[in-house]
């Protein structure tokens, strides 16, 4: 109470000690009212503490008659002295009016309830007379009006000292140490309420604040300080002319996700300054930011990091703390213990409390986990050894500033996370979405079941076992439900994997392989991966891998099948040449061929291969071991494998090939060696899971034309048409329709397609289908309708208005294939309308504003055949308020086939006269001038479309001309692409009727380009070329009319 | 040894035992022949002697445990405390040769000492007396071992009769492989039998 009535209570002068009264302000006023109800509640609450007798008696003038007290005092008229006496036979009050001398709580109670109404006054004079009242209480080395308040002192005292007395001693500490802290707590939460800040309400923010300050990511700021360490004796730390301003104190504050903020704090509230200026520490005063009403305010809005951990730690933290407080004298004094703790590692020198708090950990513990004894050295030994390498780690920098909720249980699961933080960091690029998940340690004092103690105790034999007890040991682990996710979590947490993963270091066979029957086992459990991992475990299977032993191989390729579902797992197989020896496991042939040791344990070769594969398949999904076992000479291996009947073999193979079609390597690999057709063949298979391996591999591998090829010529494409109709299995049927997707970017497949009635089935999936399934089928859909008969037929078996409907979703892929596919339709004339009616060109056109490149370009060019094939097309865009202004706006894109697609458009818009003038409104002129110059042959045949539809309006001829889009036009005509070409001569046309634009063509060469032009097969280009090339020819002839008449 | 002799003993043996060639049980007979020779022991109508045989456990094929190696030796062995060239080339075809079956009835035959046709509680424990390293009191390790026991009655002793018969010896092996050497190793190890046989059948004079 002593840190709160010297911080918080506003005293009239601010002066420490002397003689001060307190003001009577609301803040006051309530600190007394907790004082008051503290102390009455005391003689029921503490009855064993009320008794204790004070150093010194609290001694202060009184108001109360003799008269007043009764029974249990001997009163006369003008002293009155308690009956209740101490060792010495001294009365435990004694009043001489009017001094009153108090050395018990029970008589502070007792005094309180004579008191009646006047105990406020009463409170207010005992505190006032008594201004350190704790060390009158506890005796002077518990002085708690020092800077340091911290109770650690006081522990250290008390718990050297061996007296009876010190025990109620310490309960008395800690009591008014709750009750200081409640104090404290109430008085910020009072002080929060203020508008105006004075400086013991900053004062405290930044003490807060710097408790829950320091390295790492749990605290709310990096630092916090204050700029000068000189306090003046209003509290103020600001120079005096600057007090004139209200300003309190400057403070550098270092949040973790921003630079350091030097903030001025005053009473208006809390401001950023202009910083402090380098060389001589000087600030510079003026405001640069909008002012909070408090430090906390501000910097929530300064730093998100704060914002968060504050919210998450702090605010929680407080209220629980406040909660306790006030739950606190209800329960028994043992959990005071763990207050004490928890408040000190608070304060500034926690270290000198690391000690008590281990033997306090220990000790809850150690309650918690009676039931075995070995269970109980055991785990003692871990909190404390964890405690230690964690200690080591951390070194002596000020760790964990905030305080864990409550000590032993949440501190225990906070060391594992710190300590499983460590681990993994020395890859920070591991971020992949099967990456490490969050280590949920079994809590220490959460109901172990039975199997906990049993495998403990197997663990044991392991470790001290011989060969022969080992393996009974390992066999009756087997006979737990490994599968179960406890028995998983108590082999490691007993430190079992530890052993299991030594014992494959040995040169015992049955003790490998009963240990690596397990493992392959509880590694399905993704932290148990993990924990193989840190452990090295995996070096060690990688060198199995070589044994003689094919059970051996086949249980180490089986663990790392398991284990190496995460990036850094793959990583470490790959670094210790896992990845050649699993593909050295497919070879069959190679593997028969090695002296074959007559074992007991042995397993077929097929089996050695099928359990590489499974590894293989596994270590697959990163690309550097995609690389790598290309490299071993994996695929004509997995291509041999493939040859096989046998499901189980076929799946991981499949599964590899699928995994590692992603790469090009791989795509030109898997059509030399003839893997396409094995795929086909495999469709047909009746195991579902290996149906979607090899569509997925198809989906990948049929980006190239001549796999298409194949997968039709292997008769690939009906299975995949009859796959189509089993729509259970959707994963299945996501890979089904990315591969008929794929393989419809063929013509010839499109039309094996329709023969086996796929695209009816194509659009009977647009409804309720996963997006992934989606995707594939408007993809799929989007390529098909490129001909005309299957537009009519997605139109008949009414797919446009599903399309259209999908145009509102967000997955960006989808978006790209509807619009492509709802494009496909717009050519109909007929689809056009319904297209129309459903409202699909306005939905096209909002797509324009997608954050997504691809997106606006799929939209763009869908839009191109709506605006041709829709009635009324002009009138159409102009409906779309400021669509056109963002047509126009999308020409600023950095993006080619955004511009190209935007080209697209605005020719098709400009071809209504009345857009075209509102889009030169718009700028369009110039920001076609602008692309003018690049390389990119799309973008130079759509552009040049555009600006010579753009010339039909005004004088945008001469515009174009004016922003020197003219000579980068004539230049075009040197690509090779006759597209370019024609689009290239039909805009130098209508530009040459600009007789400047005629001089910058002839200036750059156009004429003899335009002249081979006019030789070319293409008619439009030709007559276009011939035009341009006769109005230059025009002008030249009227000049030189002019000039020589 | 003369020669005819020779061939006679192995045209007997092989036709007993199969999985030897001729030339492999010649081979083996000259081992014999060699140890009984070697060691300065009573000879008793060429017969191996335990001592004699347990050394040969050792030196040639690993084994460690004394009283496993002896229960060996009486598998090996028919009734008469010491082992004939016959029995000697019968017990290394199981040895070397043995097919799952031949080997799973000789470990049963190795644990089970008294001839009662079971393997006792009583026996388990005098073979996992030494499995534990020595914990900090006999009493501890005892338990331990009494707790593997227990364990491996719990997992075989299907009737619950407190000693385990062939045909659960067997169906417990065969659901798990590794249980075959359950009570202690009473066969080589792989790679010391291909050693074995290639020192023996290409040096028969070794």
């Amino acid at each position: 109470m002593g840190v709160a009535l010297t911080k918080s209570a506003q005293w009239t002068t601010a002066a420490g000690f002397g003689t001060g009264t307190l003001e009577i302000t609301p803040l006051n006023e309530g600190i007394l009212k907790e004082i008051i109800m503290f102390v009455e509640s005391f003689i029921y609450k503490h009855p064993q503490e009320a008794k204790y007798v004070f150093v010194e008696p609290l001694e202060w003038k009184t108001n109360l008659d003799p008269s007043a007290f009764e029974s249990g005092y001997v009163v006369s008229a003008t002293t009155v002295k308690s009956e209740e006496v101490d060792k010495n036979g001294q009365p435990l009050l004694f009043l001489s009016v009017p001094q009153i001398k108090i050395r018990s709580f029970g008589q502070l109670s007792c005094l309180l309830f004579i008191a009646k109404d006047t105990k406020l006054k009463e409170a207010q004079a005992c505190i006032e007379a008594n201004r350190n009242p704790v060390a009158k209480i506890l005796g002077m080395d518990y002085n708690t009006m020092k800077e340091d308040p911290s109770i650690l002192n006081i522990l250290d005292k008390i718990t050297k000292e061996d007296d009876p007395e010190s025990e109620v001693k310490m309960k008395m500490a800690m009591l008014l140490e709750e009750l200081d802290l409640h104090l404290l707590n109430y008085s910020l939460k009072h002080a929060s309420l203020e508008i105006h800040l004075n400086p013991v309400t900053i004062k405290k923010d930044i003490e807060l604040l710097k408790h829950f300050s320091g390295q790492g990511e749990q605290t709310v700021l990096e630092s916090i300080e204050y700029t000068s360490d000189y306090e003046f004796s209003n509290g103020c730390r600001a120079p005096p002319w600057r007090q004139l301003h209200g300003e309190i104190c400057y403070v550098l504050v270092k949040p973790h996700d921003v630079e350091t903020l030097c903030i001025t704090c005053c009473a208006e509230g809390v401001f950023l300054n202009g910083g402090k200026t380098d060389d001589e520490g000087e600030i510079n005063y003026e405001r640069k930011g909008a002012i909070y009403k408090d430090l906390v305010t501000f910097l929530k809005h300064k730093s998100a990091k704060f914002s968060e951990n504050m919210s998450k730690q702090v605010s929680t933290r407080l209220t629980e703390e406040q909660q306790k407080v006030k739950d606190q004298p209800k329960k028994a004094p043992k959990k005071k213990e763990a207050d004490a703790l928890h408040k000190s590692i608070t304060s500034s020198n926690k270290s000198k409390l690391e000690n008590n708090q281990i033997n306090f950990g220990k000790n809850q513990m150690t309650k918690r986990l009676e039931p075995s004894v070995n269970w109980k050295t055991d785990v003692d030994f871990k909190v404390i050894s964890v405690r230690d390498t964690q200690e080591k780690k951390h070194g002596g920098r000020p760790e964990k500033s905030t305080p864990p909720v409550s000590p032993g249980r949440a501190q225990l699961v906070h060391k594992n996370a710190d300590k499983t933080e460590e681990i993994p960091s020395e890859s920070s690029s591991e971020s992949e979405e099967d990456e490490e998940p969050p280590d949920h340690r079994q809590e220490a004092n959460a109901d172990l079941p039975s199997e906990y103690w049993q495998i403990q105790k197997l663990v044991k034999y392991l470790k001290g076992g011989n060969q022969t007890a080992t393996v009974i040991a390992l066999c009756s682990m087997r006979d737990f439900n490994l599968a179960q996710e406890t028995c998983q979590l108590a082999i490691r947490d007993v430190g079992g994997l530890e052993v299991l993963i030594n014992l494959l270091d040995t040169d015992e066979v049955k003790c490998k392989i009963g240990s690596l029957k397990i493992l392959k086992e509880i590694s399905y459990n993704p932290q148990i991966r993990r924990n193989i991992v840190d452990l090295g475990g995996l070096p060690v299977m990688v060198n199995i891998l070589d044994s003689p032993h094919k059970i051996l191989k086949c249980l180490a390729a089986e663990t790392i099948a398991n284990v190496a579902k995460f990036r850094r797992a793959r990583r470490v197989v790959r670094h210790h040449g896992g990845i050649t020896k699993l593909v050295a496991l497919l070879d069959c042939a190679q593997n028969s061929t090695e002296p074959a040791q007559a074992s007991l344990y042995d397993e077929r070769d097929v089996e050695v291969a099928r359990c590489g594969a499974l590894a293989l398949w596994s270590c697959s999904k990163s690309y550097a071991n995609k690389e790598a076992i290309r490299k071993a000479g994996g695929i004509p291996l997995l291509a041999q494998l493939l040859k096989t009947s046998h499901e189980n073999m076929l799946i991981p193979v499949v599964g590899t090939l699928q995994e590692c079609a992603s790469e090009e390597s791989y795509r030109a690999a898997i059509k030399a060696e003839r893997i396409i057709e094995n795929l086909v063949k495999n469709l047909n298979s009746e195991n579902e899971q290996l149906q979607e391996h090899c569509a997925m591999a198809i989906y990948q591998c049929a980006e190239d034309e001549e796999t298409r090829d194949l997968v039709r010529l292997h008769g690939g494409l009906k299975p995949l048409a009859s796959l189509l109709n089993k729509t259970d299995n959707k994963e299945r049927l996501a890979a089904v329709t990315g591969a008929i997707w794929k393989c419809s970017i063929s013509k010839e497949n499109v039309t094996k397609f329709r023969e086996y009635r796929a695209i009816e089935t194509l659009v009977g999936l647009l409804t309720d289908q996963p997006e992934e399934v989606l995707v594939n089928v408007v993809g799929a859909l989007g390529e098909c309708c490129q001909e005309y008969e299957n537009r009519v037929l997605v139109r008949k078996c009414g797919g446009i208005q599903p399309l259209v409907n999908l145009l509102v979703g967000i997955n960006q892929a989808l978006l790209v294939n509807v619009t492509k596919a709802v494009g496909a339709c717009a050519v109909e004339p007929e689809s056009m309308v319904i297209i129309d009616r459903l409202d699909g060109v306005r939905l096209l056109w909002s797509l324009l504003k997608n954050p997504h490149p691809d997106v606006k370009a799929s939209a763009a060019w869908a839009l191109c055949p709506c605006i041709q094939n829709a009635k009324d097309a002009g009138e159409m865009v102009r409906s779309f308020v400021g669509g056109l202004e963002l047509v126009v706006n999308l020409l600023k894109s950095d993006n080619k086939e955004v511009l190209a697609s935007v080209c697209a458009v605005i020719t098709n818009i400009a071809k209504d006269q009345e857009n075209l003038a509102v889009i030169t409104d718009h700028g369009v002129v110039p920001l076609l001038s602008k692309l003018a110059n690049t390389n990119n042959d799309k973008l130079r045949q759509h552009l040049a479309e555009a600006i010579s539809r753009c010339c039909m309006w005004g004088r945008n001829k001469v515009a174009f001309g004016e922003h020197k889009a003219v000579a980068p036009l004539v230049r075009y005509l040197k690509s090779n692409d006759t597209n370019v070409h024609r689009a290239t001569a039909q805009a130098l046309y209508q530009l040459s009727e600009d007789a400047n634009n005629c001089i910058t063509m002839h200036e750059n060469g156009a004429v003899k380009l335009l002249l081979d032009m006019v030789g070319s097969p293409d008619q439009d280009l030709q007559e276009a070329a011939a035009g341009c090339i006769s109005n230059i020819r025009r002008l030249a002839l009227a000049t030189e009319k002019a000039r020589y008449p | 040894m003369d020669q005819k002799a020779l061939r006679k003993l192995v045209e007997s043996i092989s036709k007993t035992v199969k999985s030897f060639k001729k030339s492999e049980v010649e081979c083996l007979i000259r081992l014999f022949h060699s140890l009984v020779e070697r060691d300065d022991v009573r000879l008793h109508n060429n017969v191996l002697d335990r001592n004699t045989f347990r050394a040969t456990l050792h030196n040639l094929f690993g084994m460690t445990d004394d009283m496993l190696m002896k229960r060996v030796f009486f598998a090996f062995d028919k009734n008469d405390n010491c082992m004939n060239v016959k029995e000697w080339i019968k017990g290394l075809s199981v040895f070397l040769r043995g097919t799952f079956e031949e080997k799973l009835k000789f470990c049963f035959k190795v644990y089970y000492l008294n001839s009662d046709g079971y393997i006792s509680r009583e026996e388990i424990f005098d073979m996992l007396k030494n499995s534990l390293h020595q914990q900090s009191s006999e009493k501890e390790t005892d338990g331990g071992i009494e707790e593997l026991v227990e364990k491996m009655l719990k997992k075989m002793d299907y009737d619950n009769d407190g000693k385990i018969s062939f045909a659960v010896f067997e169906k417990a092996v065969k659901e798990e492989t590794l249980l075959l050497e359950v009570f202690g190793q009473c066969l080589p190890e792989a790679k010391i039998c291909l050693d074995f046989e290639a020192l023996a059948f290409t040096h028969p004079d070794f």
